[in-house]
């Protein structure tokens, strides 16, 4: 087993394990402090395929910023110490099904389909060739969708403020 | 290049953190929890989208911008989510899914 093998081998046990416990855990911060752990070893498995620079932001915007908010609004809205009831057993039972039906048949799928491994030499991916190609509007150019996703984050930035607001006519 | 590791391995990690996201978005009763098991799902595509654009076409940059991109739009559905959460928690005191219930008849 080579080192890269075993670091995978670490990477997936964390994900699933704490995915898993994201999910079932009845204590609603334990719950984002796992996924938390989950979105950390994702930047992992990110720098092992070479993306340093989509680990950053895994790590910048997923676990710094998404699991942040998340934590502030558990911290606005439920007692810390409170426990969720347990899940009814026949909903238990058929989401897991449900689930499970789903693994068996992405994975079978998966092992049936060839993949063609190319021979083409990997390009490298710096921050210089990222940067060019994000407002680049020729060949691998992305201006398009670079401009679409700034305009999505103003709108969702308002948004939020005007949902967020407190309004006039409801005093408590 | 990752050497000794398939591409099926991170499609199979991939999906079971993708199953494990829908199951919770089927148990959970809270919305923030109903919120963190979505999150799971992004994240299970974006590995996706990167092994593939790692594997298959290595000298092309797809797969890299839509992980950006699916990064940036689980931020912006995050930040709009916890508004009306709050705003929800505001009108009846709870974020239970089962109790938040004015609008059905």
């Amino acid at each position: 087993m080579t080192g890269n093998q075993l670091m995978f081998a670490i990477f997936g046990m964390l994900i699933i394990i704490f995915s898993i416990l994201t999910v079932t855990s009845r204590r609603i911060l334990r719950s984002a402090v796992f996924l938390l752990f989950v979105l950390v070893s994702t930047a992992g498995l990110y720098f092992m395929l070479n993306y340093q620079f989509l680990a950053a932001v895994q790590l910048t915007v997923y676990a710094g910023g998404i699991v942040v908010l998340i934590i502030f609004s558990i911290l606005l809205t439920s007692h810390i110490s409170e426990k969720f009831e347990v899940v009814g057993m026949k909903k238990q039972i058929f989401s897991g099904l449900a689930a499970i039906a789903g693994i068996i048949l992405t994975i079978s799928t998966i092992l049936q389909t060839e993949f063609k491994a190319t021979e083409v030499a990997a390009k490298e991916v710096d921050m210089e060739a990222i940067g060019l190609s994000l407002l680049n509007y020729g060949e691998n150019g992305f201006v398009l969708p670079f401009e679409v996703i700034s305009i999505l984050l103003l709108a969702a930035m308002i948004a939020a403020i005007v949902i967020a607001k407190k309004g006039k006519t409801q005093k408590p | 290049m990752n050497t000794g590791i398939p591409l099926e391995y991170f499609l199979i990690l991939a999906s079971v953190m993708f199953f494990v996201g829908i199951y919770g978005f089927l148990t959970r009763r809270n919305l923030i929890t109903i919120l963190m098991s979505v999150e799971l799902v992004l994240n299970s595509v974006n590995i996706n989208f990167l092994a593939f654009n790692k594997y298959l076409f290595p000298d092309q940059f797809q797969g890299q911008f839509f992980g950006l991109i699916i990064i940036a739009v689980a931020a912006a559905e995050a930040a709009v989510a916890i508004a009306i959460i709050i705003n929800i928690y505001r009108h009846f005191t709870t974020i239970n899914v089962e109790d938040v219930d004015q609008m059905k008849f």
